[in-house]
């Protein structure tokens, strides 16, 4: 779209569009939800800034490397990335039309998806039996807004997932669905983007300390 | 004449859609490209195969940087011209402030961090 400055019959300059036209139903989706992720970015990077700033404050408590367990981060991280690469297979089924395909594509992507919360969660409820609660010190407030962010975010994806998977059974891979499918695969594999920051800077680089 | 080029219009959009260019082999190779670039820095730090810390953390982020850029090549698929180039202008602007927000915010705290400290060493030496 181009915004020109369009000169008037009385030579005067017009700074808006003389004429706007309609657009199609969706015409800006994809755009606008691509800024909307990129306003979640900043909002992780706010997070990694306080846990930069803040991970290495212990007040004593429990460190990195008494708490994570990295064969269970690689093991969400491979969930992840596997629930990533189901969607993108979803994806292809789409783009051939195949409703069924896609519906099983998607509902691996969402057990995958839950394989990830479910140890996510059981990650957690370690941490906190052990004493390693939010409130324990800087490290742990800063870690558990970080990674629970994240965590949020997986499980919105999961509802929208069933969510698109009813429309879809009810309605066929109509334009809507289609588009609102295509959203949801941004918002999929932005959230799989943010995890390797987290994997890297919060886990990997946790224990390295 | 106006409705023609709205169709066009209409058209390029159309074609411009992003996920229209996602192929299995991209899907396939982006999987690939990040399964070794996930493993990796995990063997790293699980293992200690290099000899200093400081190393073995400036590589495993570097290898987070270029994981992030095959996420955004093959599953987001990013590139210049989708949208008219207004996804990447926005993903550009993000980074930078990304960038200044990171950079500041680590590199003030540490300054107060740093220049906070020899006070507590100056009351003991009184």
């Amino acid at each position: 779209m181009t915004v020109a400055v369009n000169p008037t019959q009385t030579g005067e300059p017009l700074f808006y569009l003389a004429d706007e036209h309609p657009h199609p139903e969706g015409y800006s989706t994809s755009l606008g939800f691509w800024i909307y992720l990129m306003s979640d970015c900043l909002i992780f990077a706010m997070l990694f800034a306080a846990f930069g700033v803040l991970g290495a404050n212990y007040a004593a408590g429990p460190a990195p490397k008494d708490l994570f367990d990295l064969d269970l981060v690689a093991v969400n991280t491979s969930m992840l990335l596997l629930s990533s690469i189901t969607y993108g297979f979803a994806m292809l089924a789409m783009q051939q039309n195949k409703i069924g395909q896609t519906q099983i594509w998607l509902a691996i992507t969402g057990l995958f998806g839950a394989a990830f919360i479910g140890i996510e969660l059981t990650e957690f409820a370690h941490m906190i039996h052990e004493g390693a609660t939010p409130q324990r010190s800087a490290f742990l407030s800063a870690f558990f807004t970080l990674v629970g962010t994240h965590g949020l975010h997986v499980s919105c994806g999961l509802i929208w997932l069933v969510t698109l998977m009813v429309q879809v059974g009810k309605f066929g891979l109509i334009e809507a669905n289609r588009r609102r499918l295509m959203c949801l695969s941004m918002f999929w594999h932005f959230l799989d983007v943010v995890w390797i920051g987290v994997f890297t800077f919060v886990y990997l680089l946790g224990v390295l300390r | 004449m106006n409705t023609d080029t709205h169709a066009a219009h209409a058209g390029d959009h159309h074609h411009d859609d992003g996920h229209a260019h996602s192929t299995f082999s991209g899907y396939m190779l982006g999987f690939v490209l990040s399964v070794v670039l996930t493993a990796i820095p995990f063997w790293l730090v699980m293992s200690g195969a290099l000899p200093s810390k400081q190393i073995t953390a400036l590589v495993i982020m570097a290898f987070a940087v270029v994981q992030i850029v095959v996420h955004m090549v093959y599953f987001l698929h990013m590139n210049a011209k989708s949208e008219n180039g207004w996804t990447m202008m926005a993903l550009i602007f993000t980074i930078v402030m990304v960038v200044i927000a990171l950079s500041g915010s680590l590199w003030v705290m540490s300054h107060l961090n740093s220049n906070m400290m020899p006070i507590h060493q100056m009351s003991g030496m009184k």
